[in-house]
């Protein structure tokens, strides 16, 4: 549950990852049936195989089982860009981390407790990540001479002791799958396919995790081939028995509810891009507006395009255009006949649309543009996750061109920020750029249902009559006569008898809107334009500073939300002092951001970019912002980054 | 030209969802209050007065028309118009408009590009608007330059072409419209004339009734940097044997008394080929069918003329090459949407939040 900046109770947690062998992190122990079972509060486990082995499939699953079991969890799904990479190589290697607890967590966690390793591409790509002590589930059956060589390994590491420090369960998992399903009637090919259900069972035994979900789910998902439904599910119950009856497994472990973790209401799991789409779907429900969106296919936002077709009863309209360009342009299109419009997309696909977004500027109408930011420049690391779009965002268009910035911390929170995007949009008619992530839109964590009526109401007045008198006393439509409050100009849609008027991307005269290139004009509406972003209302920025003794601020934004508060709280942990806190709107930025900075003597700006927020802080706000970047395509890790801290605050 | 014996508009459904005038308009209603600023002499004043004066006919709530433009000269035109309007950017026009008619189904929708603009730098969305059929009409204001940026050569440019930017004369192949809009699947094609506001009025009077995107090629003289252009099939002289009108049903014939020319199909290719009409060939002429469900003879006439050469011997066809009807974009979005709902009910907001997987915590 990451909705909170934290919570004294939390910051007792959420430290370095205990390691399952040791008794660190053991609650408590007790016996049963011959076979141990031990307390944790919390576990990492990492699903690693070839991109065809099923991994992500089995770690969503493993999740499902593991939010209906009502932990707090957070995953990290990492995959690569090529669909069916060459099998058994190390690029070809995907995985899923799923961090849970029975406690307040906010990252999937910095080191895996188990790596379960479907081949030995898998096991090479991930060891180092695994700490010492650390349990190696290995799929043997895949450990073949010509597999070792394809990765380089010279001897079998099962066999020539360089796996010493870990505590290896070797498994046949190939043979002991196919064994299971010796009679299902499936040719072999088939039949070895289901070996992550096998893995999926045996962790599920591991973890007592509940199985009807999965096992449903199985049915569900191959209905029409009820062959391989029931192999499926016959191999995850094999998995799970040979867990039970194996002795090489002598310890499962409990890790209980978070109940404490979450207050009151009914939960469900949800990633960054599925949120993101129930959030546009509320968005238009709440404001009354038929939701029209205009996509082209790009990772990582592909997914909210697929989530949203599938909604058509709710009056959605889906429009897979002919590329980016044509995307954003029927979404503007859909904008000026009066539709929640949205175009979802990625940096690649932002350049493209850069021209639409700036003339949805000049023609001042509502548009939602959703950037889900990967590894860049050019096609960089489509599946990996950066946030690098940030200035592209700010600025980049021709002119002066201001842009609304409203940026989710966590993946269920691009829920509330598609909701938020869509206020301002439609508010203050204006395209706003929503600034999501890879690591958010897939990544997953347990989310609160709203009650439909808590959510804001973004109910929407059309202009609907003339709205000035000329000097001779006729009533007339001024389209760009603007709200004195908002500065606003009136939304007057196609079909509104007396109000027919022509916008274009052509400097406008105020008011009237006629084509006009006189010079003071020009010089009114850019300060007015600009004047009008930076008049939208955001709410102000909250600082955690429990001791109100820090006297270093850690300023975010995005997705680095998770690392950043597991890091502060390490911090504290160890009695340092650090106060926090993190952006959701980058334009304009919080009415008290200026004198939060000025209450400390410095400000750190971790970034999985060149510090390009920094750059923003500095340069509006003339403070020493220092930063703290990465860019390695993946999220910061805790420990790191409480370094980073410490290292700060030492010099303070 | 042939009289409209009936108006095409008279039993179509292509704007029946599209609430109608109350009253009598005239051509004074859609004129707007802004000064027009073309070139004196532009063909796009008489394109723009045909217009107007052809848009009470259709008898639409002037509030439910909307014209949606690019960039260049033509695409000056929705100012004029007292309607809605939208002046976009380059080549974009089919995309924004796409957008508006799919989600706006009680809208007549036009929209107004040049040949730079719709070929050029907004080629990918002219073709898809076309083969997607979106009840759009495009009417693409050919004068084979860029007049806008003060006249370097153009996609509909012929080989050659000395312009401001091809000093030593262009080397690209022109575009031939037709032939690209019926290659990407268009259902109407036609093809007109800015000095001829009868046969322009009659073509936009089939494509108003088109059902589904219809895309008018509109020779316009640009007299500043290609003057002259479309002389040959204006000059009373030249124009009878140049000039080829299309008629649904009748024989492909044309030319002066006496010198009556045809078109003939060579049985070998099966390409089409002019001829002098002869009594022993007259039975063979070819019949014009706007409606043949192949793209064959749409295609075969729009090869008639590269779109470039008007000389001697080349003959040019006006009219409706194509009409025919093909599913309507909208329309189908639209009936999924329906289906959707009655399959899986009106949305429910707070179901689909909760989804299937729920747990409570209580507090
Ligand atoms: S430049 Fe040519 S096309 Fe443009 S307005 Fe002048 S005459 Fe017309």
């Amino acid at each position: 549950m990451t909705s909170q900046v934290s919570s004294p109770i939390n910051e007792e947690h959420e430290g370095p990852a205990p390691s399952l062998g040791a008794p660190v992190g053991a609650l408590g122990e007790q016996r049963t049936s011959g076979k141990q079972t031990r307390r944790l509060d919390r576990v990492i486990i990492r699903f690693a195989g070839d991109s065809g082995d099923g991994m992500q499939l089995t770690g969503d699953r493993f999740t499902s089982e593991t939010a209906s079991f009502g932990n707090d969890l957070s995953t990290l799904p990492n995959f690569p860009a090529e669909i069916r990479a060459p099998a058994g190589t190390l690029p070809g290697v995907s995985s899923f981390q799923l961090h849970f607890a029975d406690h307040d967590i906010l990252t999937p966690g910095d080191a895996p407790d188990v790596l379960v390793a479907m081949n030995p591409a898998a096991l090479k790509a991930n060891l180092a990540d695994v700490p010492r002590g650390g349990e190696i589930i290995v799929n043997t059956d895949e450990f073949t001479k010509r597999a070792m060589a394809k990765v380089g390994y010279g001897a079998n590491p099962l066999e020539d002791g360089s796996l010493e420090a870990y505590a290896v369960h070797p498994v046949p998992l190939t043979t002991l799958t196919l064994e299971a399903l010796k009679d299902s009637g499936l040719a072999r090919k088939d039949a070895e396919r289901a070996k992550n259900m096998f893995a999926l069972g045996l962790l599920s035994w591991m973890y007592h995790r509940p199985t009807e979900g999965t096992e449903s789910f199985l049915r569900k998902k191959f209905a029409k081939k009820p062959d391989i439904a029931e192999a499926n599910v016959a191999a995850f119950r094999a998995g799970w028995n040979f867990g039970e009856t194996t002795e090489d497994f002598a310890v499962s472990y409990e890790v209980a509810p978070a109940t404490s973790a979450f207050p009151a209401g009914t939960y469900r799991n949800i990633s960054g891009n599925l949120a993101l789409a129930y959030g546009l779907i509320a968005s238009s429900s709440r404001s009354g507006l038929p939701l029209f969106l205009g996509s082209y296919p790009i990772t990582p936002a592909s997914d909210i395009l697929h989530e949203l077709s599938r909604h058509k009863n709710f009056g959605v309209r889906t429009f897979q255009a002919e590329d980016e360009i044509a995307a954003i342009g029927a979404a503007l299109g859909a904008a000026f006949g009066g539709s929640l419009a949205v175009t979802t997309t990625s940096g690649p696909g932002v350049a493209l649309k850069s021209e639409t977004i700036g003339l949805a500027v000049s023609l001042e109408l509502p548009l939602l543009v959703v950037d889900i930011q990967r590894g860049g420049p050019s096609t960089g690391m489509p599946t990996k996750t950066e946030q690098a779009d940030l200035l592209q965002a700010m600025y980049g268009r021709n002119g002066e061109a201001p842009v609304p910035i409203v940026a989710p911390a966590t993946p269920a929170e691009c829920f509330t920020a598609a909701l938020e995007a869509a206020r301002i949009a439609v508010a203050y008619r204006t395209p706003v750029m929503l600034l999501s992530d890879g690591y958010l839109a897939n990544g997953s964590e347990p989310w609160r249902v709203p009650d439909v009526d808590e959510l804001p109401d973004l109910h929407v007045e059309f202009a609907s009559g003339p709205n000035h008198t000329a000097a001779d006393g006729t009533e007339t439509f001024w389209p760009y006569l603007r709200d004195p409050e908002t500065l606003a100009r009136p939304w007057a849609v196609p079909g509104t008898p007396g109000l027919e008027h022509r916008i274009g991307g052509i400097e406008k005269q105020d008011g009237t809107g006629n084509i006009s290139y006189d010079p003071a004009n020009h010089d009114f509406m850019v300060r007015t334009r600009q004047a009008k972003i930076d008049g939208i209302t955001v709410p102000d920025i909250e600082v955690d500073d429990p001791s109100g003794a820090a006297r270093t601020l850690v300023l975010g934004w995005g997705s680095t939300y998770g690392p950043i508060t597991a890091a502060v709280r390490r911090i504290r942990r160890e009695g340092g002092l650090v106060a926090q806190a993190h952006l959701r709107h980058l334009n304009p930025f919080p009415a008290n951001l200026g004198s939060v900075l000025a209450g400390y003597d410095k400000v750190l700006v971790p970034e999985m970019n060149l510090g390009q927020l920094a750059h923003l802080i500095r340069a509006k706000y003339l403070v020493d912002a220092r930063s703290y970047t990465q860019v390695t395509g993946l999220p910061f890790k805790a420990e790191q980054l409480a370094q980073a801290i410490a290292k700060e605050n030492a010099d303070v | 030209m042939s009289e409209a014996v009936a108006s095409p508009l008279a039993s179509s459904t292509a704007l029946s969802l599209v609430p109608k005038a109350v009253g009598v308009q005239s051509m004074k209603d859609f004129k707007s209050d802004q000064e027009v600023r073309w070139c004196p002499g532009c063909g796009d004043y008489a394109i723009l007065a045909a217009v107007q004066s052809f848009m009470p006919e259709l008898g639409l709530a002037r509030e439910n028309v909307v014209f949606v433009s690019g960039i260049g000269c033509s695409s000056r035109f929705p100012y004029y118009m007292n309607t809605y309007g939208m002046h976009s950017i380059h080549g974009r026009a089919p995309a924004i408009a796409t957008g508006l008619a799919a989600s706006r189904r009680d809208l007549s929708v036009w929209v107004v590009t040049g040949d730079g603009d719709a070929l050029s730098i907004g080629g990918n969305h002219l073709i898809h608007a076309l083969r997607r059929n979106v009840n759009l009409k495009i009417l693409l204001f050919n004068n084979r330059i860029y007049g806008l940026t003060k006249g370097q050569y153009s996609p509909t440019s012929e080989v050659g072409k000395i312009t401001k930017s091809t000093p030593m004369g262009s080397l690209d192949a022109p575009f031939n419209p037709l032939s690209l809009a019926i290659g990407a699947e268009a259902s109407f094609v036609a093809r007109t004339i800015d000095s001829d506001r009868k046969h322009l009025q009659s073509v936009l009077r089939a494509a108003a009734a088109h059902e589904g995107t219809a895309l008018v090629e509109i020779y316009q003289n640009c007299n500043i940097f290609n003057d002259g252009a479309f002389d040959v099939l204006k000059d009373k002289s030249t124009a009878e044997s140049a000039l080829i009108r299309l008629e649904h049903g009748a024989p492909i014939r044309f030319g002066p008394e006496g010198a009556a020319r045809g078109v003939v199909r060579d049985p070998r290719t099966g390409d089409l080929a002019v001829v002098d009409v002869t009594p022993e060939n007259e039975a063979d002429l070819l019949v014009h069918d706007a409606h043949s469900p192949s793209p064959t003879h749409a295609f075969a006439l729009s090869r008639l003329t590269d779109g470039t050469a008007f000389g001697a011997g080349a003959a040019t066809p006006m009219g409706v090459f194509r009409d025919v009807a093909r599913p309507v974009y909208e329309t189908d979005m639209a009936e999924q949407l329906e289906s959707a709902v009655t399959r899986q009910g009106q949305g429910d907001l707070a179901k689909l939040l909760a989804g299937n997987d729920t747990w409570t915590v209580v507090g």
